[in-house]
């Protein structure tokens, strides 16, 4: 009788009730978030899942009184311990803010002030809400640094955030976000901008934090591994409604809305690779002991900073094939890709393409082979020139390569339907375009000049896990029926063990490993391998398992 | 990089800027119209072709122009910038002579317009679209638009002609005899004027740039964060976005404070200030070249030290700088 009694007086830590958040007149939609109920109770992991314009970020900016001036909740109420934050003034909700609710951003450079130094901008969490004087203030920001595992506390809280790794960052915004040790956390994608590797430690971090403190945390995510990876109890958004939500393994494991199961049907996974002709095709493309060296700084009174950005990197490519070539930031991988294309200086080695060593050719001589091979770039909106047309953009590179301008808009056409476009789309500009579309639009330029090796240099990490999906399977289409050769620059291990023959692991310049998936997921045999592999979210979920 | 490659390079750079400044200064005004010497010898009522020879003899004008710069720059290096013709004095004993009026003026406006600028930008930044904001912005384009000479000519009208608040020029009662306070307080009235004229121009640049920065910086993340924090508006607005929005104004007022020296020949002229200005006015009416370069050699010296200061403070203001080389 009392627990049952108990369980009907049962408050929890925060409800929300009905929320709408009504957009400006004249978009796509009416409502940015509509009649989205969900609760959270102490000591739970609650994760909010969906796409971009979901409306999952907005609704931890509603519940933070974060949202910009021009969105206001227009019905509904947000019940924290029961009190209405919905109905506080601002000085209420700004002493709420902090103390016993806190927010943790996706991107922790930008989030912190760059001007002040780290220890300070933890103390001021204390300090704005009247708790401790200096010296106490002091010892629990060198408490917080070394609780989020941040080395040498004593001199880190002095540094700037730029001197920090991206990692470092997030655990500075983690540990401010628990100086006061609020009741609830709400974390807006706080892994999205780290290494796998990294967000794999933030992750632990977060989960532990929350089971040793009893927090409630709402975990704002697009990336379905993570949510296998931490979520208690789950909420699936599709333009600001709430499609679906359960326990986390009902969710992931026996989804029930349509889109749900689409959306885990788009995770990437390991294929199961048939033997493919790639290893029988031609070979292309032939590196050896390639070298770059990136120097910075120096003078009289310094010495340089060298960096060794690609160290004696071999490897071949064959038509037909898709390398994938996996690290992380700061691992080598896009300046390889851009050594490859003679689009930045090489200080040794051969890139042997059809037998011809192209590094000791001048700009002139290697000119006429730039249209054989082509760079699909990782942002659709900024690789795209916002003044031209997409007819325009598809037409310049054959024109200046001396082909009729007929004969080019009549092959710009034949592309766009090859990528999945309308035709009308050849006068139309870029803005005009989603992100997936003008991924297309980008794949359709490399294309234009017939190229025979395709470099995609996280061509689809910019994109939604959906229309991701769209965009690897048109790439794979479009190897099958032009037999091209991709060099597929990712870090993301999940997107190159599904659609890459032969991977090659990079770790500082170096490629560590390099074999088929099989080889390098199920038997890795370098220890950076086998740390990036274990740093994969939701590993031990299979998706494919869930909405077969 | 490290601060003192930094400074070592930059010193270095200062020099060669400033010697090219000077050759260049000179070839330029030898390439001008009008002879000094005809100059001199008119004023002095005796044209003839003899006196002239004489005076350009005299003044070495006879010589080859690469010998007259060979015998200037030698000069220059060993700290003497010349005689001038007209006064009869050396020329770095005109310019010191004359310099602390353009200081003081110029350093006075120059804070005037910066600090009025920064308040009055913050302010419009922290109303944004209320009717203080309108205010600001609209007074900030008339005084940006408005011609210089022409709000100097109407300030002397209303304040000293119509209203008799204060005096219209010169630096200090001719003739009173102040000293001690009674002369800076005499000073300081004639100051007045001059400043605002001068300040107000710049004081709507540093409004409209002092709000658009702060505006932008509002709109970053880390702002955001503050908010998240429970940090008040107030605090946000002092700790986190001025410091972050003031960069850009700091860049245009190491502009402005290049042209402290030379900057004010409008001003000068108008309130008949003894400043710099006014020399290097009257030293091109007289063709009195050496006292037009040396005019030159201060101003582009305290513009090139000017901007290595800015430089070094940049660093102090944004740690990042220094890493990034």
């Amino acid at each position: 009788m009392q627990t049952a009694s108990a369980k009907a007086h049962h408050v929890p830590l925060l409800a929300v009730e009905g929320l709408s958040i009504p957009l400006p007149a004249g978009l796509d939609r009416r409502f940015a978030v509509e009649n989205l109920s969900c609760t959270l109770d102490a000591g739970e992991i609650l994760c909010v899942v969906g796409e971009s314009g979901s409306g999952k970020s907005m609704t931890a900016n509603a519940i933070m009184g974060l949202l910009p001036g021009y969105l206001k909740p227009s019905a509904g109420r947000i019940l924290f311990r029961g009190r209405d934050l919905l109905a506080m003034g601002e000085a209420e909700l700004q002493r709420e803010r902090g103390r016993s609710i806190a927010m943790v951003f996706q991107e922790p450079l930008s989030a912190l002030n760059p001007l002040m130094k780290v220890g300070d901008q933890i103390a001021e969490v204390m300090e704005v809400h009247g708790e401790g004087n200096a010296a106490e203030r002091e010892r629990r920001v060198l408490a917080l640094l070394d609780y989020v595992g941040l080395p040498d506390p004593a001199s880190l809280r002095h540094a700037y955030p730029f001197r920090l790794s991206g990692g470092q960052r997030q655990r500075v915004m983690i540990a401010m976000a628990l100086a006061l040790e609020p009741a609830m956390l709400i974390a807006d994608e706080p892994t999205t901008a780290l290494d796998v590797t990294t967000q794999a430690q933030i992750l632990d971090l977060i989960r532990r934090i929350q089971r040793a403190k009893g927090m409630g945390v709402m975990f704002v995510t697009h990336d379905f591994g993570v949510v296998a990876d931490i979520a208690d109890r789950v909420v699936v958004m599709e333009r600001g409604l709430v499609v679906e939500q359960g326990g986390a393994d009902d969710v992931l494991n026996r989804p029930q809305h349509a889109y749900t199961r689409r959306l885990i049907a788009a995770v990437p996974h390991r294929e199961t690779h048939e033997a493919r002709p790639g290893s029988e095709g031609e070979l292309l493309l032939d590196v050896r002991g390639l070298r770059k060296t990136y120097r910075s700084g120096g003078g009289l009174f310094s010495k340089p900073r060298v960096v060794d950005a690609v160290k004696d990197v071999s490897f071949t490519v064959r038509r037909g094939e898709t390398l994938g070539i996996v690290g992380e930031s700061g691992s080598g991988k896009s300046t390889l890709g851009r050594c490859l294309l003679k689009l930045t200086d090489v200080d040794g080695g051969e890139v042997r393409f059809r037998g011809q060593d192209v590094v000791p050719l001048s700009a002139g001589a290697f000119r006429p082979m730039r249209r054989h091979m082509q760079m699909v770039f990782q942002d659709p909106f900024a690789s795209l020139n916002p003044r031209q047309t997409i007819g325009r953009i598809l037409t310049a590179g054959p024109v200046a390569n001396g082909i009729p301008r007929a004969a080019a808009e009549a092959k710009a056409r034949e592309l766009l339907a090859l990528v999945g476009l309308d035709v009308s789309a050849f006068d139309r500009y870029p803005h005009e375009f989603s992100g997936g579309q003008r991924q297309r639009v980008g794949i359709a330029r490399a294309l234009a000049l017939e190229p025979e090796l395709l470099i995609a240099d996280e061509s689809v990490s910019a994109l939604d896990v959906s229309v991701q999906a769209q965009v690897l399977e048109l790439l794979q289409e479009l190897q099958r029926r032009l037999d091209l050769a991709i060099i597929f620059i990712t870090h993301d291990l999940r997107v190159a063990a599904q659609i890459c023959d032969r991977i090659a692991v990079m770790y500082r310049g170096e490629i560590v490993e390099l074999g088929p998936p099989e080889q390098v997921f199920d038997a890795p045999r370098h220890a950076y391998t086998q740390r990036l592999i274990a740093a994969i979210p939701g590993l031990h979920w299979d998706p494919r398992a869930a909405v077969a | 990089m490290k601060t003192l490659d930094f400074l070592f390079q930059r010193l270095v750079k200062a020099v060669l800027v400033v010697i090219g400044v000077v050759i260049l200064n000179f070839l330029l005004i030898h390439l001008a119209p009008g002879d000094p010497a005809a100059v001199l010898a008119g004023e002095a009522g005796a044209g003839d072709e003899k006196f002239i020879a004489q005076l350009r003899a005299q003044f070495g004008l006879d010589q080859p122009l690469h010998w007259q710069l060979w015998t200037y720059l030698k000069g220059v290096l060993s700290g003497d910038l010349g005689f001038s013709y007209r006064n009869q004095v050396p020329v770095s004993r005109l310019i010191l002579d004359r310099l602390p009026a353009t200081l003081l003026l110029t350093a006075s406006a120059f804070v005037f317009s910066l600090a009025l600028g920064i308040v009055l930008g913050v302010a419009a930044a922290y109303r944004r679209g209320s009717v203080a904001d309108s205010v600001v912005m609209t007074g900030a384009l008339v005084f940006y638009a408005t011609p210089l000479f022409w709000v100097a000519l109407m300030a002397v009208l209303v304040f000293s002609i119509h209203l008799d608040w204060l005096p219209p020029f010169d630096m200090e009662t001719i003739g009173a005899g102040y000293t001690g306070w009674a002369r800076a307080a005499d000073i300081a009235e004639h100051l007045v004027l001059p400043t605002v004229t001068l300040g107000m121009f710049f004081t709507a640049i540093y409004t409209r740039l002092t709000r658009a920065s702060m505006l932008e910086v509002m709109g970053l993340d880390f702002v955001k964060t503050a908010r998240a924090k429970g940090v008040p508006k107030g605090r946000i607005v002092r700790r986190h976005v001025l410091r972050n929005a003031i960069l850009p104004v700091f860049t245009f007022a190491s502009v402005q404070a290049g042209q402290l020296v030379g900057g004010a020949v409008l001003t000068e002229t108008v309130f008949a200030w003894p400043g710099i200005g006014r020399l290097m006015f009257d030293a091109l009416m007289q063709r009195d070249y050496p006292v037009l370069l040396g005019v030159f050699l201060v101003t582009a010296t305290v513009v090139v030290i000017v901007n290595l200061v800015t430089d070094l403070l940049y660093r102090i203001v944004d740690p990042r700088i220094e890493a990034a080389g």
